[in-house]
């Protein structure tokens, strides 16, 4: 048995001018998988997706959407749904309305369909209400309940984390695993790895255009190499001889009392396995690990060292 | 072996316009601009109509203002001539001047794309939604303006330009007719609203440009510019229907003003939808094709203005202003024997036909010194006239004010007691003199030897 993968590209170009939004970009996209796409801004995430959507063509290379090539602009078969820069809803039309209206134009039976996707992404409370009004994460929802209408096999969402409270992430979460199980492949973007890592299975690091990483989430965790450690003792003296003297560990230089001035904390950089022996050097010293904790996570800091950026907590496009 | 289990799949079809076309209609409707839009329309002109009808001064500068106390359906021709400078461009820039760059400042031309998948049809779409909402703002105001009329003055009568009587249901006739042949002059600048906002992306210039062109065309008409000149514009439509209230109605300038308007109408709209179908849609910053606009929209209506100017050279006697001697006097002459019947009958005496009258006038404009031709406020004009049985030729003198487009106001200057006051005194009390002073339409295209 074989079935045709949702997305699969090879080697996918795409310049606006003289920038180089994708320089030779693969993808594979299995039906029931929740991809990520994850790169700093302007690593071409946005220019991707919009090749999925049809909505511009490659330069170069080759996409195959559920299983057609895809050649020419809005030409992706039927079954593609979701949304680039932002979901596009009609300010002046009520969240009923626009999702009636999107139904109409795709030939969707409207009424009972609107008011499930709206149930699913919570929004049924507001559903008569303009959605001049609404907040970012509330139209990121209409947009997610949006592209739900058409019944995609393929959905493909830009930083759809954007804007959601933790109710409304919440929201995303179960329609996202719940398409996933139902076998439809989704397709997420972000700016920052911690929002996909509970999501997506696989991910595919982007920076400049270019993969820098595409595999399951487990594995890029060890791609982050040495980690910095917040590490809490009842020794902070003790404990940091014990790391200078244990191989494979550094301490950075004011590295300690960094977190939380206040408290003893002692900041050491090291790979897992260094890292393993400090404690076990510690205990042997008879000093009792209270906490140890990464400052970064593993995901995130594997991804800021793929990607060479520096952390951000704000989308800045 | 290997099977697919998936099915082939099929590319999406785009959807269909009439479902394109709901959906703009829907996205008009919602707008807080057109629904006031809508609303004006459809109650100002009554409210307007009514109140000025039941003013003891009227708007008499207006062509069918003095006839306002007389009959409803002077008001809505004086709303109609009221609209044609203003109201109208100023509609089709607010609906059809934003229907497509109101996508770019809210950033949805991918979504629609994505959701329609042609943009053919979303340019049909909102071709056709915008002309829905521009009908019903012309029907709001016709309507309204009648409505206003009839109901505040009543079905009477209604005084032509050239004096001849309209019965109410030709009045009635004739007023809707007028209104229609309007929509033609508003399609062409609903099409230069669209192609304003195709071409000048998210920058409300394109609101501006069936406004700009109005006004380039309102300081146009108030040359003394040729005749040919005059009706190759498509704002001569908005004047022409003027010529049917005159008996033969003057169709050749209407004829030829619809055509022009519904040309510029073509020709506009194929050079937005061109540049439509030519635009990225992808690029969020896109704002208008700047000088490719030039190329695709001015040149082909300059084009455009010159081959009319060409064609109607060559096929009508049309030469000059248009504004001869012989057309005013034979104008005048008419008028003034319509109206004097209307004079004696208000006087109860007895009746006279035109044909008993034999009115004939003789113009003269500024002095020996002045040909006598072309607009201006120093024509002066002698009426003559017999009265059956009678063997003395009556006279009065009259003082004409012509504009370029053909319209005159002809101002009595005696003897008193034919047209030197604004009343005459009947048996049953004082009534309006329709001799003091009155409206007339020549025609700009009639040749001159016809009379
Ligand atoms: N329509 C466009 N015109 C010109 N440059 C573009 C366009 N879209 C994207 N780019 C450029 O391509 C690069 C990738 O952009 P994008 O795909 O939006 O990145 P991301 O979504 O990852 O932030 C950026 O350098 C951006 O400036
Ligand atoms: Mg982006």
């Amino acid at each position: 048995m074989h079935e045709s993968p949702a997305v699969r590209g090879r080697r996918i170009k795409k310049s606006f001018g003289d920038v180089v939004a994708l320089d030779g970009v693969d993808l594979d996209v299995a039906a029931g998988q929740v991809h990520g796409l994850v790169g700093p801004n302007g690593a071409g995430k946005t220019t991707l997706l919009g090749l999925l959507l049809g909505l511009a063509v490659a330069d170069g290379g080759e996409l195959e959407i559920l299983g057609t090539p895809v050649g020419r602009t809005l030409a992706v078969p039927d079954g593609v749904a979701g949304f680039v820069d932002g979901p596009g809803l009609y300010p002046s039309l009520t969240a009923r309305q626009n999702l009636s209206a999107l139904a109409s134009l795709r030939g969707y039976d409207a009424g009972r369909g609107v008011d499930d996707a709206l149930e699913q992404v919570g929004l049924t409370d507001v559903a008569d209400d303009r959605i001049r009004g609404f907040s970012l994460g509330m139209r990121q929802r209409l947009g997610l309940a949006a592209a739900l209408l058409t019944r995609p096999r393929l959905l493909v969402l830009d930083e759809p984390a954007n804007g959601l409270d933790p109710a409304g992430k919440h929201h995303v979460h179960r329609v996202i695993t719940g398409l996933a199980a139902d076998g439809v492949a989704v397709v997420l973007s972000s700016h920052r790895m911690d929002d996909l890592a509970a999501l997506c299975s696989e991910v595919t690091v982007l920076a400049t255009g270019r993969v820098v990483f595409s595999g399951p989430v487990t594995k890029l965790a060890a791609e982050s190499g040495a980690l910095d450690y917040r590490l809490l003792t009842s020794d902070t003296a003790a404990a940091r001889r014990v790391a200078l003297d244990t191989p494979g560990i550094r301490v950075p230089s004011g590295g300690d009392r960094v977190q939380r001035p206040d408290a003893d904390v002692l900041v050491v950089r090291g790979a897992v396995p260094a890292v393993e022996e400090l404690v076990v050097r510690l205990v042997r010293a008879e000093v009792a690990v209270r906490e140890l904790a990464p400052v970064v996570a593993p995901l995130e800091a594997a991804f800021l060292a793929l990607t060479g950026a520096v952390p951000t907590d704000e989308e800045v496009s | 072996m290997t099977t697919t289990v998936t099915p082939p799949a099929v590319e999406a079809r785009p959807a269909p316009v009439l479902r394109g076309y709901r959906f703009e209609l829907v996205k008009l409707l919602s707008q807080w601009r057109i629904r006031v839009l809508l609303l004006a329309c459809w109650i100002a002109p009554a409210g307007f109509v009514a109140a000025v009808s039941l003013q003891s001064v009227l708007p008499a500068d207006t062509v069918f203002g003095r006839w306002m106390h007389a009959t409803g359906w002077a008001g809505s021709l004086v709303v109609l001539d009221f609209s044609r400078s203003w109201a109208l461009p100023l509609l089709t820039a607010l609906v059809a001047g934003d229907v497509f760059a109101a996508e770019d400042r809210l950033g949805t031309w991918r979504h629609l794309l994505v959701a329609v998948r042609s943009p053919r049809r979303i340019f049909v779409s909102k071709g056709l939604a915008s002309l829905t909402v521009l009908l019903l703002l012309v029907a709001g105001l016709a309507g309204s303006s009648i409505a206003g009329g009839l109901a505040a003055v009543g079905n009477h009568p209604l005084v032509g330009l050239d004096g001849h009587l309209l019965a109410p249901a030709d009045a009635a006739g004739t007023v809707l007719l007028s209104w229609a042949c309007v929509l033609a002059p508003t399609l062409a600048f609903a099409a230069i609203g669209l192609l304003g906002s195709v071409a000048l992306g998210r920058s409300t210039m394109g609101l501006l440009m069936p406004a700009l062109l109005a006004f380039a065309l309102q300081l146009a008409q108030l040359l003394p510019l040729p005749v040919a000149v005059r009706l190759a514009l498509p704002s001569h439509a908005f004047l022409a229907w003027r010529g049917l209230f005159t008996g033969p109605a003057q169709t050749g300038p209407l004829f030829i003003g619809l055509a022009v308007s519904l040309a510029w109408a073509v020709v506009a709209t194929v050079a937005a939808y061109h540049l439509f179908l030519r635009r990225d849609f992808t690029d969020l910053t896109y704002d208008g094709s700047g000088r490719r606009v030039l190329v695709a929209g001015a040149l082909p209506l300059a084009a455009l203005v010159l081959l009319t100017f060409a064609v109607v050279t060559a096929t009508t006697p049309a030469k000059g202003s248009g504004i001869e001697r012989a057309k005013v006097e034979g104008s005048l002459a008419t008028a003034y024997a319509h109206l004097y019947r209307m004079q004696t009958r208000e006087l109860h005496r007895p009746d006279v036909t035109e044909a008993q009258l034999r009115a004939t006038a003789s113009c003269d404009k500024g002095g020996s010194r002045v040909a006598d031709q072309g607009p201006g406020n120093d024509w002066r004009c002698v009426v003559s006239w017999h009265l059956p049985g009678a063997t003395a030729v009556g006279t009065a003198i009259y003082q004409l004010d012509v504009t370029a487009d053909g319209r005159y106001v002809a101002d009595g200057d005696g003897p008193k007691e034919v047209n030197g006051y604004f009343q005459v005194r009947t048996s049953t009390g004082d009534a309006p003199n329709p001799l003091w002073q009155f409206d007339g339409n020549v025609d700009l295209l009639a040749s001159t030897s016809k009379d």
